[in-house]
């Protein structure tokens, strides 16, 4: 049951060979047991998710049960849920219970999916280890010496260590696919605008996209069968038709052309990782693919004009965390301007008010034009390159990070190596284009690597296509961590 | 040295629209505090913004009016600052590329009897949402929030330095606010804050052409807060420059109590905004078709209607100005202009006298004016075919006011309203106007009989006697004797 996929729970579910109760409480169970050594969890409430299984066994027993009706999945602790603590990860927020439900969780709501718990991620998902959580680090269940990757750390080794079926992620500059990567899990950023962030925090409004991880893309598809949509509530939410991402899911790889981009096979990346992607591609052309060599050249600009744009942003976006209205307060202030000091000293950590810092710097008057417009202009550059490249390829293929999982702790004091970390996945978020992880084998210490499958606009469909076709052919996504 | 005094104005004009400029929550004035704030004006963890099409349509609508292009794209941008009533951190403001650019409005300035006409050019007009409010009183040693007001829709019109006198400024200010009325934008309501005025002022010597340096005024919520804080200003300034100083840039607030203007802060501490566009709104596109259709809907403005008042019907600048004070003014007057062609001034004497004290008195609006524009055209009718004089109509006017009951609806929507109110008032008191020459000379001669001190005082010169001997006839006739009739056959008697 733990190894089951999204399809094969729903099938036990709905022949009633076992109810969602009884579903949600083994993996409530195991949560619980693996937690500790993983704190994957930042809130489990046995309560509140056994009382939405018995509501959606409910809805089974009526004939409504829809394809995830039962199916316990975990919600990254971005999207306010009613009633829940929503901590984003921070101190600043560790007294808030959201009064609403983000657009995300009102969908896996409406689906009878049932919430099981509330994963822990880098503080307001600024980090790529989740070593920046006020709730402390997540481990890799592959080997707890090492991080998870982040920010959705939690989500990833939640699935991973099979503490829930699937989960949601968010995704600003590879939060879904370097932990998925990192602990050899599927993952899925969509494009930007697909799914609403009505009610996800923001951390940069621009490129934040909400985005499912499981085990395997079939899963994937499911989940964002339930996560995409159009939402009035977010002016950035694209008005398009429904559709079934796991449509295509069958079709045949014959002809599919892979774009292999000069700049992403460089020296850069670790032998260990290399080597299973390339033999993941290996893989793609026995299945019928060909693969052409194409040219990023703005690449190594990626981090860059990430590290101006996000931070940027995040300095607004997180001025609402003021101690005024909710959140943290500092104890002891002499007036507003030392409450506002005082709160968010304490209620912010490092990697937050580093990027706040950053961000407000690149912002000031003087400086807008020099960082802020330039980078704007690198942006649309970037998003030019990938124009070119689609051109000539359907889909472009290279490692999701250029190293395995590293150890707790090895990258924490050094942020620039830690940015590094994101150097393939962050031009996806400036562009705003779908890309996936999905796990390809083993790397040094036995940690997982992942393919990073980068798709054009609105190609979720067929980038699932491209991963499913692959899991058919191997069993990567199948390993599970020992406990 | 003469000085000249720059002034340039930025208005805010409260939209009014039904909801918040980007949620859902009631613009309502008046609830408990914190009671319209919904989840989005909370800047709770997770909302976003999403644009009201009304308050874009309003600005459209403001555009046209003032002859201005509307920006498209526009961009909506984030102004960064910290302060507890604004609960994101950042106010939602236009920035580079505001929705309205340009334009101009035209004053009528009527001074010391002399009729002139001066154009304002605008800089621009942007869409933004205003703060809540901060309360320190009622509160021990801590400060109450309330967010009703935040998120509501502000419209933010900024001048050209035009003006040169505080009397032009309020000119200005009041033919704005009769403007965003006339098109239906905004309520106008000022102690309600829907209407405020930031004065940029600065003074130079007369014939310079190089601006002084500004001092701006903030949240002057009344035209005459408006007049006394730039006239002291400007006193202020020249003071300073009489004396051999500089003016320093600052920022001041209005005392209407000391009536002086006081320094809050110095463009030393001015904040830096940080300024970018909100990545949380695409940029507004507004298409030629949904100007049209704007266009399309407007009614005539004030200034075109001005001038065809005072073309048309002959009326003065200042009887212009007057009856275009606002729409329902204006309507009321075409009505009973229209059922009175050919006095047109009389029609606006009375609109403007008697109708306009009488609402003012019961704080009505010309819309639910008790007297429909037919009823009071017949009174009017009845001084000019000679039935009645001026004097008897205020007094058939006052009855038939107090006749009428409060009405709750527009004069336009009333159904079997008593059209000829009016003439049976006149028929049941017998207050026709006594205009037989024989009944009137019988009077006359009585009068003559019974008072003829006065009539020796006249002989002897004195022209005021000949009033008094007026008024002993009128009085006779209980003021119902036509007065031209009377003064000439008065004096035909007298000199006979």
């Amino acid at each position: 049951m733990l190894n089951a996929s999204l399809k094969q729970l729903s099938a036990m579910l709905a022949a009633s060979k076992i109810s969602s109760v009884e579903l949600t409480g083994e993996f409530l169970k195991r949560s619980r047991a693996l937690n500790p050594a993983y704190n994957a969890f930042i809130t489990l409430d046995e309560e509140t998710s056994l009382a939405q299984a018995q509501a959606a066994d409910t809805l089974i027993a009526s004939g409504r049960g829809q394809s995830l009706t039962g199916i316990p999945i975990a919600q990254k602790d971005i999207f306010c849920t009613k009633g829940w603590l929503t901590s984003c990860g921070s101190k600043m927020l560790s007294n808030f219970i959201s009064p609403y439900d983000a657009h995300v969780i009102g969908r896996f709501n409406a689906a009878g999916a049932v919430n099981i718990g509330k994963t822990n991620m880098d503080e307001f998902a600024m980090g790529s280890s989740n070593e920046t959580s006020f709730y402390g680090p997540v481990k890799n269940p592959w080997d707890t010496a090492a991080v998870p990757g982040g920010s959705s750390g939690g989500s990833a080794c939640a699935v991973a260590a099979r503490m829930a079926p699937a989960a949601t992620g968010t995704d600003t500059g590879g939060s879904i696919r370097q932990p998925a990567a990192l602990c050899g899990i599927s993952g899925l950023k969509p494009t930007y605008g697909l799914v609403s962030r009505y009610g996800m925090i923001a951390f940069a409004s621009s490129l934040d996209q909400a985005g499912p991880m499981a085990k395997s893309a079939e899963d994937l598809a499911l989940m964002l069968n339930v996560m995409a949509g159009f939402d009035a509530r977010d002016s950035t939410s694209l008005e398009r038709e429904p559709e079934d991402y796991a449509r295509d899911l069958e079709k045949p790889l014959e002809g599919l052309r892979i774009g292999l981009p000069r700049e992403y096979f460089v020296k850069e990346i670790d032998e260990d990782v290399a080597r299973a992607v390339e033999a993941a591609i290996g893989q793609y052309r026995k299945l019928g693919a060909k693969t052409v060599e194409v040219s990023l050249p703005n690449t190594k600009l990626s981090v860059p004009v990430y590290y101006v744009l996000a931070p940027a942003e995040a300095s607004s976006n997180l001025s609402r965390f003021d101690g005024v209205r909710y959140g943290y307060r500092a104890p002891d202030y002499l007036d507003i301007n030392d409450m506002y000091r005082k709160t968010r000293a304490q209620g912010f950590g490092a990697e937050v008010k580093r990027r706040i810092l950053i961000g407000t710097y690149v912002l000031s008057h003087g400086y807008y034009d020099a960082y802020y417009i330039q980078a704007q202009k690198l942006r649309r550059l970037m998003a030019q390159d990938f124009a070119e490249a689609f051109k000539q390829c359907d889909i472009i293929m290279g490692p999701t990070s250029p190293t395995v999982a590293f150890n707790l702790g090895e990258r924490s004091s050094d942020p620039v190596q830690m940015y590094l970390s994101d150097a393939y996945t962050i031009a996806v978020n400036l562009a705003g284009l779908p890309a996936m992880s999905i796990p390809v084998g083993f790397g040094h210490k036995n940690r997982p690597v992942g393919l990073h499958i980068i798709g054009n606009y609105f190609s979720e469909a067929q980038m699932l296509n491209v991963a499913h076709q692959y899991q058919l052919a191997s069993d990567w996504h199948t390993r599970m961590p020992k406990e | 040295m003469q000085w000249e005094t720059v002034i340039g104005l930025e208005v805010h004009a409260q939209l009014s629209t039904e909801s918040k400029i980007f949620s859902g929550a009631s613009t309502a004035f008046g609830a408990a505090p914190n009671a319209e704030a919904c989840a989005v004006d909370l800047a709770l963890p997770g909302v976003l913004p999403v644009l009201n099409r009304g308050a874009v349509e309003r600005a459209i609508r403001f555009g046209l009016a003032v002859g201005a292009k509307i920006n498209s794209p526009s961009i909506f941008a984030r102004k960064n600052y910290f302060y507890p009533d604004l609960p994101k951190g950042y106010q939602i403001s236009q920035y580079e590329l505001p929705v309205v650019e340009g334009g101009h409005i035209q004053l009528q300035i009527v001074q010391d009897g002399k009729e002139q006409e001066k154009t304002v050019r605008l800089v621009r007009a942007h869409l933004e949402e205003d703060a809540g409010k901060s309360l320190h009183e009622d509160f021990h040693g801590m400060s109450g929030i309330d967010l009703n007001r935040a998120g509501t829709p502000l419209l933010e019109i900024v001048s050209e330095p035009d003006m040169r006198s505080s009397a032009e400024a309020v000119v200005y200010a009041k033919i704005l606010h009769s403007l965003v009325r006339w098109i239906g934008i905004c309520d106008g309501n000022m102690q309600e804050g829907s209407f405020r005025c930031d004065a940029n002022v600065s003074v130079r010597p007369q014939g310079s052409d190089k601006l002084g340096t500004r001092c701006e005024i903030k949240n002057l919520n009344s035209f005459r807060f408006l007049e006394k804080a730039i006239d002291y200003e400007a006193r202020r300034q020249i003071e300073i420059l009489e004396d051999g100083g500089a003016i320093q840039q600052q920022t001041r607030l209005f005392d209407p109590e000391k009536g002086e203007t006081r320094a809050m802060r110095s463009k030393e501490d001015a904040q830096d905004y940080r300024y970018f566009p909100d990545p949380d709104l695409l940029p507004l596109e507004i298409s030629g078709s949904w100007i049209e259709e704007v266009k399309k809907a407007l009614p005539e403005l004030p200034q075109q209607m001005r001038n065809r008042f005072e073309h048309d019907y002959g009326l003065s600048m200042y009887d212009a100005l007057a009856l275009t004070a606002d729409r329902d003014n204006s309507e009321y007057y075409e009505a009973v202009a229209e059922k009175l062609p050919f006095d047109p001034k009389l029609c606006a004497n009375w609109v403007m006298g008697e109708v306009s004290a009488y609402l003012n008195n019961e704080g009505k609006s010309f819309d639910f004016c008790p007297l429909s524009p037919a009823q009071l055209a017949q009174l009017l009718l009845r001084i000019k075919d000679g039935t009645i004089s001026g004097k008897i109509a205020k007094d058939v006017f006052r009855q038939m006011w107090a006749q009428v009951s409060a009405e709750s609806i527009s004069w336009k929507n009333r159904k079997g309203v008593d059209e000829n109110l009016a003439d049976r008032i006149i028929e049941s008191q017998g207050l026709k106007q006594i205009s037989d020459s024989n009944a009137l000379e019988k009077l006359v001669q009585e009068v003559l009989t019974a008072n003829p001190k006065s009539v020796e005082e006249f002989k002897a010169g004195k022209e005021k006697a000949f009033n008094a001997l007026v008024g002993q006839v009128m009085k006779a006739a209980k003021g119902k004797a036509n007065p031209a009739q009377v003064n000439e056959i008065l004096r035909k008697k007298l000199t006979e």
